[in-house]
């Protein structure tokens, strides 16, 4: 493979479109949850926050165990949806896209909720006293205040995704050009023994997690130097 | 009338509020910092809910049931700190407030009082407390608020700043009802037209040496009308 051959591997193609579409998932997803959690603290919140961040200790094959059996065919799940044609959600893309967005909940949810909490209640008290609706406030102040959260969201999302293994093997298997995204395709390569192509795959990978790191620290960096208004 | 009978806990503190000053002019509500004062001015904004009634000119914000929330009431707030937000400029605040407000705003008018003309275009960032605050009263009044809620805005402030704002202050009660949150006495005395006590949560009238100086004008003109027409002398017992 040539670096261009990599570049069109099926497998980073795969990979590319997988992030990208559960980091736009997630983001939707995590923002009523995140803001939700930031507003107060109570018991219920709190059961809440810890079954959000379940992904973050549970070993990824036993999310994609009990995820292959939700998504597989008779589940109670794929039941609901069989009057729509659908009969089991395991080893389709749709399956992995659900699978990453559970998978990486915590890293979408966190950052956003540390940004709404770190902005306070006080700009949008000031927006209501300037006559926002909740709704108006929410779009117009909260979002753009925490909008340094949703970055930081956007990339550990995109980069844990394209870091997973175990659990788009349990729920994707491996069929090429399908569910085989880059870090199955290494594993495969390896097995065959050729090391060639997995080093350039995995090369790839390294840097990309390298500029990855290195950008959310800029972020972050930016963000310490941010004076309150 | 500013008619406000206000009643809740925060914990072992407790909070009784009862009073009825005209609308008009500068009320300062005076007392040290624990007394219950920021409480009062956030219920009365809506952004606190307690027990009891405010009504501005006999419009009810809070009575029995009803709770006009806060972003309804059109009142203007200046908090302790400017609270811009960081995420607009200067202008950008402004055109914030003038876009909701219900009637529209003055805005060279109000950009010339605070003489803020040069920090316009300025990142919110950029600007010294002093004028922080300036831009936070402009932004308060480009929403064309119906009452003017002000908490102890020029207590971060250093001397110099603190002299170069009290006048436009004392300027904008001409024109707005301004209830106004202190513990310094220069403040109040420089500002008051009237002056309530604040004490553990407690509201009492000021009563100072000959019975006027919590007053408005309007208020000691009447009292002087009122007494001259019953032929008594215009000293209020």
């Amino acid at each position: 493979m040539t670096g261009w051959e990599v570049l069109l591997d099926k497998a980073v193609w795969l990979t590319a479109q997988l992030a990208a579409v559960t980091t736009l998932c997630l983001l939707v997803i995590a923002t009523p949850i995140a803001w939700w959690l930031s507003r107060g603290r109570s018991l219920f919140k709190d059961v809440i926050a810890a079954i959000v961040a379940l992904p973050i200790v549970l070993p990824p094959t036993v999310l994609g165990f009990y995820l292959l059996v939700a998504l597989g065919p008779n589940s109670p799940l794929m039941v609901l949806l069989q009057p729509f044609g659908v009969r089991t959600l395991a080893f389709s893309f749709t399956g992995l896209v659900i699978g990453s967005i559970i998978y990486s909940l915590p890293f979408a949810v966190q950052p956003i909720r540390n940004a709404f909490e770190a902005m306070g209640k006080r700009p949008l008290e000031a927006a209501a006293m300037l006559g926002a609706s909740p709704l108006d406030r929410f779009f117009t102040v909260a979002l753009p205040l925490a909008r340094r959260g949703f970055i930081t969201a956007a990339l550990l999302v995109f980069a844990h995704t394209v870091g997973e293994f175990g659990v788009v093997l349990m729920i994707g298997g491996a069929i090429p050009g399908k569910t085989q995204v880059i870090s199955i395709r290494i594993f495969e390569l390896v097995e065959q023994l050729d090391y060639t192509s997995a080093h350039r795959l995995a090369g790839g990978l390294m840097v990309f997690a390298f500029v990855v790191l290195l950008a959310l620290l800029m972020i972050d960096r930016s963000q310490g130097r941010k004076v309150d208004a | 009338m500013i008619d406000v009978r206000l009643h809740g806990a925060r914990g072992a503190f407790v909070l009784n509020a009862v009073f009825s000053v005209p609308a008009d002019g500068i009320t300062v509500v005076r007392g040290s910092s624990g007394s219950g004062k920021t409480s009062l001015l956030r219920a009365i904004a809506g952004l606190e809910h307690m027990i009891g009634h405010v009504r501005i000119n006999s419009e009810p914000w809070q009575d029995g049931k009803v709770f006009v929330p806060p972003h309804r009431r059109h009142a203007g707030y200046v908090f302790q700190e400017a609270s811009l937000f960081a995420h607009l400029d200067v202008r950008g605040n402004l055109d914030y407030a003038r876009k909701r407000a219900p009637a529209s705003a003055d805005f060279d008018g109000v950009v010339a009082d605070l003489d803020i003309a040069r920090l316009l275009d300025r990142s919110v960032h950029d600007l010294s407390g002093g004028e922080r605050q300036r831009v936070a009263v402009a932004r308060a009044l480009m929403a064309t608020p119906k009452l003017l809620l002000m908490d102890e805005p020029l207590s971060s402030l250093d001397r110099a700043a603190r002299d170069g704002i009290l006048p436009l202050i004392r300027r904008l009660g001409q024109k707005l009802p301004v209830l106004y949150v202190t513990h310094d006495p220069t403040e109040a005395k420089a500002l008051a037209d009237r002056v309530l006590r604040m004490d553990n949560g407690q509201v009492t009238p000021e009563n100072l040496s000959n019975g006027l100086e919590g007053l408005s004008q309007v208020e000691i003109e009447r009292l002087a009308l009122a007494a001259l027409r019953s032929g008594l002398s215009p000293r209020p017992e």
